[in-house]
């Protein structure tokens, strides 16, 4: 019987695998797929919830904000880097220290 | 073991395991392949929990949209004759560390409790085991296309509508930062 604590479990695995990227990639465009690894294990609980919880879709509901506002954020996001690259010349976000005194 | 748990094991272990390789592949373009399987193996759960219209839209917006664009930035953001498309890792064990910590703090399955002297027994690692959530009648394997476009266009119309200026300002944003002035 898989019940709501599995997916809970798996959605928690995806959140601390998207964790783990965002904190040891340097490369901003890995840092960016963590990112989504995290939303992503957002949108699972949501739709867990909605669907072991009152009956109704407002888990659903919210999980489609969340797809849309990844797609905004992937969109800026890759622009700052493609700024920064041109900036630069490096993908690589510990070397974007412009504001260091 | 049900043919449902079968599915549902199989393709956790799909997202789980390619999540794993998109953080620890050394090449970005195995990273991107990779995010590839996550966003299916996501899909395939979301079908799994009746979830059908999210599943479409999951595979069109994520798998079409998001990780083209997201293959465009490896590409732009190295030089094209650039053979080795590697992404260095730092403070690794750190980071596993916490993250390891954190996973079992939350998911760990097996009952690990302590006994304190005025409290009794508290259990400490796996939280979501442990809560009992309010679940309810649940919600039946059923189409939820129309219902939630009625509910787009009725109760959250505004919400709706708030998200679509969202994606216009954030694309506008976008291009204008990227764009190349003149005098500069």
């Amino acid at each position: 019987m898989i019940t709501l604590p599995h997916y809970l479990t798996v959605s928690a695995a995806l959140f601390t695998l998207g964790l783990l990227g965002v904190l040891t990639r340097r490369n901003a465009v890995n840092v960016l797929m963590g990112i989504e690894l995290i939303l992503n294990s957002a949108n699972l609980n949501l739709v867990a919830f909605s669907r072991f919880g009152p009956g109704n879709l407002q888990g659903q509901l919210f999980a489609v904000f969340v797809i849309v506002i990844a797609a905004a954020e992937v969109a800026v996001a890759l622009a700052i880097v493609l700024t920064l690259y041109r900036l630069r010349r490096t993908p690589n976000l510990d070397e974007a220290d412009f504001l260091r005194g | 073991m049900s043919a449902e748990a079968a599915v549902f094991y199989v393709f956790a272990a799909i997202t789980v395991a390619a999540a794993a390789v998109v953080v620890l592949a050394r090449s970005l373009i195995y990273s991107a392949f990779a995010l590839l399987f996550t966003f299916f193996g996501v899909a395939g759960l979301y079908v799994l929990l009746g979830a059908d219209f999210l599943a479409a839209t999951q595979l069109l917006i994520y798998v079409g949209g998001i990780l083209v664009l997201l293959l465009f930035g490896v590409m732009l953001t190295h030089k094209l004759y650039d053979l080795n498309l590697k992404s260095e890792v730092t403070q690794f064990l750190p980071a596993a560390i916490i993250c390891g910590g954190l996973f079992v703090l939350l998911a760990w399955p097996i009952e690990v409790s302590l006994i304190l002297p005025r409290i009794g027994r508290v259990r400490i690692l796996g939280t979501l085991w442990q809560t009992s959530w309010a679940t309810g009648t649940g919600r039946g394997p059923a189409a939820t296309t129309e219902e939630i476009g009625r509910l787009f266009m009725g109760r959250y119309l505004l919400p709706f509508e708030a998200a679509s200026v969202l994606l216009l300002v954030a694309l506008m944003g976008a291009a204008m930062i990227v764009r190349r002035r003149k005098d500069a």
